[in-house]
């Protein structure tokens, strides 16, 4: 008999997957506060599971080189610069005449740049206008000159600044949509409350690349199979932390049992709002949001958008009954309406 | 945001993106896919068509439905297969069963679908077999069997023609995701129009009766479900605006076309040709027109980020009310 939350809600997944007596689930908690945008968990990911090359273009999205989670980038360091000074920090121009130093043409620019990441559909470009938004106003600030920003328009043209870095991963939901769509069981759900892509298993479909609502999951053009991070399977049989958690060399990745981590992480909010960072808060930690929770979660210092997160993402498969149901109604809508035209009298 | 309303607020595209690049990543699935939703719908509602001629005696017509259930699952089953990332792996489908999959159930209904329209088809050739002999004995039997698997395949048909609708909406594309109570019944509808419009072009005048009053329930089906599509909010502009929005136009213009001239082409066996390419040309530009329509709406941040933002706000407004 499923669990009554078996599609929504909150779950505990590795007892409902089947387990009996499964460890403790465990995740990630990545607090995005003390991120200092070092991309150790980009490469210590590669590295350890032996991901390709995913291009090697200057892409003019801040330090952001890497653009999106793809199927070869399993952690993906996001960049944003933000004309506004950060929180408990002291404004770097206080007193100082200034003006915003980030452009919105610059940021237009980075929406229109891509890169062969060698998947499908890899990094796709944006949409210029919304990048524009981003740096803080639709008014032209003159052309990203060669120089840094200030040192040639003098100090009239700075700014209060503040740079948001956030390493993004797969989030390994409680109700992942990638691994229920699956149509060939390649996507499973671990022990430890994680999900996980067989490679053997994979034939390519290419439905949890559409399931997914966070967009992490994705094709490598060359074998035809989806890829994401596992979290480090291999790694946590055995009791070892994830490769990215062990490179990161501010704990802003911290692996750990969820439970702990979403304690851990309550008491750092708190601890920042106290410092005066009114504008900390968490993302994916609650087990009644959209997807049942999220395994890896994050404290961020903006809106989820911001960072190229959805703020409200929710399970598709929660509305599959409904789904089903319509489709049963048309179903029956057609085998009737072919009775009745072929029961009509002949001319 | 009103629904069901004529006027919709759409609103203002003013949300925040990282560099404008999209939430999501848009669907992998190759025009295939389209096709597949084409030739798979055209193969169910002409094995309905071929069963219902089939019981009321209409041997051409049953024929005709017969054979173009065949074509279009053998055409169907290679653009699945072909679909994939891994084209030899495409039996990895039958290892496992799941009602959480809509693509796992769809394989197993074409799995039911397939061999049964097959049989029914392959039976049409009894008449070409020799009076006596083994082969006279299969030409004797070929009939019976036949019609027994001609009703199978009419029986799983309606399945195969909706699931689909199903296959979309179980993701998270915003208008795909969103039009899930549309989707089955414009893919009925557009599954009854394209057979109705096969028999109409290829089995003779005498027969084809039923197909006409077939092409107005269909059109009825594909119209009373598909209208929704244009109300849904923002992630209704996909099937209104752009090259997705002309084909599904131009899915809807041809399927009123096509039935009108169906139901005055009696006498006028040009007239039921021309209706029923009309008809065929209709469900192949809403098949393409919805497939684009997601894929455009998974590309644009805004119909995933927008309507979230307003869910977030309609639940914080709730809880402080």
């Amino acid at each position: 008999m499923p669990h009554a939350n078996a599609l929504y809600g909150p779950l505990d997944p590795a007892p409902d997957a089947g387990y009996e007596n499964p460890p403790p689930r465990m995740g990630f908690f990545t607090d995005t506060s003390v991120c200092i945008g070092c991309k150790a968990c980009e490469v210590a990911c590669k590295e350890w599971n032996g991901v390709p090359e995913s291009g090697l273009d200057l892409l003019g999205m801040s330090y952001d080189n890497t653009g999106a989670l793809t199927a070869n980038s399993w952690r993906h360091v996001a960049f944003v610069e933000q004309p506004r000074s950060a929180g408990w920090a002291t404004p770097a121009f206080e007193g100082d005449p200034d003006g915003p130093a980030i452009s919105p043409v610059t940021a237009a620019v980075g929406a229109r740049t891509s890169t062969d990441t060698g998947t499908d559909p890899g990094l796709d470009t944006g949409s210029p206008a919304a990048a524009a938004r981003m740096s803080g106003g639709p008014e032209f600030l003159g052309m990203p000159g060669a120089q840094p920003p200030g040192r040639g328009s003098g100090a009239e043209g700075r700014t209060d600044f503040r740079w948001l870095m956030m390493s993004d991963v797969c989030k390994h939901c409680t109700h992942a949509a990638c691994l229920d769509v699956c149509p060939t069981g390649s996507l499973f759900r671990t022990e430890f409350g994680t999900v996980v892509v067989q490679e053997d298993i994979c034939n390519g479909c290419g439905y949890c690349i559409s399931a997914c609502p966070y967009g992490v999951i994705d094709q490598r053009k060359d074998d035809g199979r989806a890829w994401k991070c596992t979290l480090c399977y291999d790694r946590l049989g055995v009791g070892m932390t994830p490769a990215c958690a062990q490179a990161c060399p501010t704990e802003s990745i911290q692996y750990g049992e969820l439970d702990e981590l979403r304690e851990r992480a309550a008491a750092r909010v708190a601890k920042l709002h106290e410092r005066g960072v009114p504008e900390a808060r968490l993302y994916g930690h609650d087990p009644n949001d959209g997807v049942g929770g999220d395994g890896a979660f994050f404290l961020l210092l903006d809106e989820p958008e911001v960072y190229g997160l959805p703020p409200d993402p929710i399970v598709t498969t929660r509305d599959l009954p409904a789904m089903w149901k319509r489709a049963g109604l048309a179903a029956m809508t057609m085998a009737v309406a072919t009775a009745v035209a072929f029961l009509g009298r002949r001319p | 945001m009103t629904r069901g309303g004529e006027q919709l607020t759409v609103p203002p595209a003013d949300f925040a993106s990282y560099y404008g690049r999209p939430v999501l990543k848009p669907p992998v699935w190759k025009y295939d896919i389209a096709g597949y939703l084409f030739t798979g719908g055209l193969a169910a509602g002409s094995a309905l068509i071929g069963a219902g001629a089939q019981l009321t005696g209409r041997p051409a017509l049953r024929t005709v439905g017969r054979w173009t259930a065949l074509g279009g699952v053998a055409a169907s089953t290679y653009l699945l297969v072909h679909d994939l990332g891994r084209p030899a792996r495409f039996h990895h489908m039958l290892r496992v069963a799941k009602v959480t999959s809509p693509m796992s159930v769809g394989t197993w209904i074409l799995a039911a679908f397939g061999p049964m329209a097959g049989v029914a088809a392959v039976a049409e050739l009894a008449p070409l077999l020799p009076q006596h002999g083994v082969l006279g004995l299969a030409r004797r039997i070929a009939p019976p069997i036949g019609n027994i698997a001609g009703l199978a395949a009419a029986a799983t048909a309606p399945a195969l023609a909706t699931y689909t609708g199903v296959l979309l909406a179980d993701t998270a594309v915003p208008s795909w995701h969103d039009a899930y109570p549309s989707l089955p019944f414009v893919f009925a509808g557009s599954a009854l129009a394209a057979a109705s419009g096969v028999g109409l072009i290829a089995a003779p005048a005498a027969e084809t009766a039923p197909l006409r009053r077939l092409a107005l329930a269909a059109a009825a089906i594909e119209f009373g479900g598909g209208h929704q599509l244009e109300r849904q909010g923002l992630t209704s502009e996909p099937y209104t605006h752009g090259r997705s929005g002309r084909l599904v136009k131009a899915g809807r213009a041809l399927l009123a076309v096509g039935t009108a001239t169906a139901l005055l082409s009696r006498r006028s066996r040009l007239l039921a040709a021309i209706s029923g390419a009309a008809l065929v040309a209709s469900s192949v530009a809403t098949r393409f027109g919805v497939f684009e329509a997601g894929r455009v709406s998974a590309r644009d941040p805004k119909y995933t980020v927008v309507p979230q933002r307003e869910r977030l706000a309609e639940k914080r407004s709730a809880t402080q009310l």
